[in-house]
């Protein structure tokens, strides 16, 4: 038996304190114990980024980190992601260019593609390419989400130097 | 997969984690930024009884000149190796190499202290210690121990530090205007680990190279300087050099065949790496 550790957070604005497995990662505690259920779980060893969580203002894998060391810490998902309407223009971008079949590895992306714009990014296709090589999407061959952050790095007045 | 069950504690000074090693010995483990760690516990593959997150220890983090040294905490996530320009200044290799480590997401965990504990053959910043003769900083109850990174990496994902040991911080010697760096690597897709990487440092007198390293990852079970930059010695960096280097290389590297490339490939790849860096670095 191990001793379950209390941790206190916020997620999505929200004040959440809980006992937690020292086992659980941050995303399963997401999914599980808070009910947000957008956050994707796919390889859980840190490859496909379908997890992809913003601690603290930076992407992390949820699935590399304990819900224990998020104790502390101000955690966005793609829940608070979408109701605070920053990645709306992205999101639309997304549904006008078919950068989505499954979905699966939408959320994880959406999270990246806004770091990735926050960060400076500009609309040059190869830094695209190269933020999001850490998430997989089995569906679109990836043109498509690579022209919808194109699309919305211009429109954010960032077009590729 | 889910890990094993395991207890977790979170230290916030060096003593308590020395108090902890010695307690629990084998059945616990260091948790730093966790992205080679977690996986494995995910994946089952190791199956600790006790996590000792290191991360809220302010001992190890931090980044600060030290008389001719740039000393670099354990802790320093790759993401603020990427960004800071005290390491832009001081040590660029690591600016240039950091960017081939993994995805941004994975950087905004990853330590530099993780990352030389591990000592994957085929990661980016070993190599990089290598190239830039650093020094490692290892911390255990009785004080410090200072260890060159040429005698560091033992075996695969085995090094001189001590199982009571905390990897504390490394020290790398303030570049000068008379270095030049040069990085490069091939991998199958951006932010994999290399079939074969190279990390060079040329110390330059005048027109002629006074000293170079050649550190070469991905070869074999630790990375290795090449004996063939000793050529290079009162030579220029030029083109002429360039080809004489491609040409020794090979012969200087035992390489090991791996999923990723056989040994032949690899020796191949490490000739056409000297080709692209060096040049790169004559410029
Ligand atoms: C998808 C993916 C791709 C990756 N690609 C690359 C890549 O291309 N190149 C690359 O180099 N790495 C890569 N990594 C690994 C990444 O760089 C890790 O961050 C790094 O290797 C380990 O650092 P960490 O801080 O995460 O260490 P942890 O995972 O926390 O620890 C690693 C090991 O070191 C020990 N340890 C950690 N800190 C200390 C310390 N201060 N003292 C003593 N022991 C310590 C731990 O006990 C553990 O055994 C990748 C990881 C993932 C998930
Ligand atoms: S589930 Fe976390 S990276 Fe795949
Ligand atoms: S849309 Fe199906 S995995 Fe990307």
């Amino acid at each position: 038996m191990t001793t379950p550790i209390s941790i206190s957070l916020t997620v999505n604005g929200e004040r959440v304190e809980a006992q937690v497995s020292p086992r659980i990662n941050l995303v399963d505690f997401i999914r599980h114990q808070i009910g947000l259920t957008g956050s994707h779980v796919g390889c859980e060893h840190g490859v496909c980024g379908a997890c992809t969580i913003r601690v603290d203002g930076a992407i992390v894998r949820g699935c590399l980190m304990l819900a224990a060391q998020a104790d502390g810490t101000d955690v966005t998902t793609i829940e608070g992601l979408s109701d605070s309407g920053d990645a709306a223009d992205l999101q639309a971008a997304f549904v006008a260019r078919n950068a989505l079949q499954c979905g699966f590895c939408t959320p994880g992306m959406l999270l990246t593609a806004t770091e990735y714009l926050e960060s400076g990014g500009t609309a040059d296709r190869d830094s695209i390419r190269e933020f999001i090589s850490g998430n997989y999407c089995r569906c679109t061959g990836y043109q498509a989400i690579v022209d919808a952050i194109e699309q919305v790095a211009s429109q954010r007045g960032r077009p590729s130097k | 997969m889910k890990p094993h069950d395991f207890d977790y504690v979170r230290p916030t000074e060096l003593d308590q984690v020395f108090d902890l090693i010695e307690r629990h010995g084998d059945d616990a483990r260091i948790l730093a930024g966790g992205q080679s760690l977690m996986p494995t516990l995910n994946m089952r593959l190791s199956a600790p009884a006790l996590l000792i997150d290191i991360n809220r220890i302010d001992a190890l983090k931090g980044l600060s000149v030290e008389g001719d040294m740039l000393r670099i905490g354990a802790l320093t996530r790759h993401v603020e190796l990427e960004h800071s320009p005290e390491v832009a200044r001081h040590a660029p290799l690591l600016t240039k190499a950091i960017r081939h480590v993994a995805h941004p997401a994975v950087r905004n965990r990853g330590t530099i202290g993780g990352s030389l504990s591990l000592a994957d053959p085929a990661a980016e910043l070993p190599a990089c210690a290598l190239a830039l003769g650093a020094t490692l900083v290892l911390r255990g109850r009785d004080g410090q121990r200072r260890v060159p990174a040429n005698t560091f990496f033992v075996d695969l994902y085995e090094t001189a530090r001590g199982e009571k040991e905390v990897l504390e911080a490394v020290e790398v010697p303030l570049a000068t205007s008379s270095d030049r760096f040069g990085f490069g690597e091939l991998a199958r897709r951006h932010g994999d680990f290399a079939m074969v990487g190279l990390a060079a440092a040329a110390r330059m007198a005048g027109g002629t190279i006074e000293r170079l390293r050649l550190a070469f990852f991905g070869i074999g079970n630790v990375p290795v300087l090449s004996s063939a930059a000793d050529l290079a010695a009162g030579r220029p960096l030029d083109a002429d050099l360039v080809e004489v280097l491609r040409g020794a290389v090979g012969e200087t590297l035992d390489p090991t065949d791996n999923l990723q490339a056989s040994a032949a490939m690899k020796k191949h790849l490490a000739s056409v790496l000297v080709g692209r860096v060096l040049g790169d670095m004559m410029e």
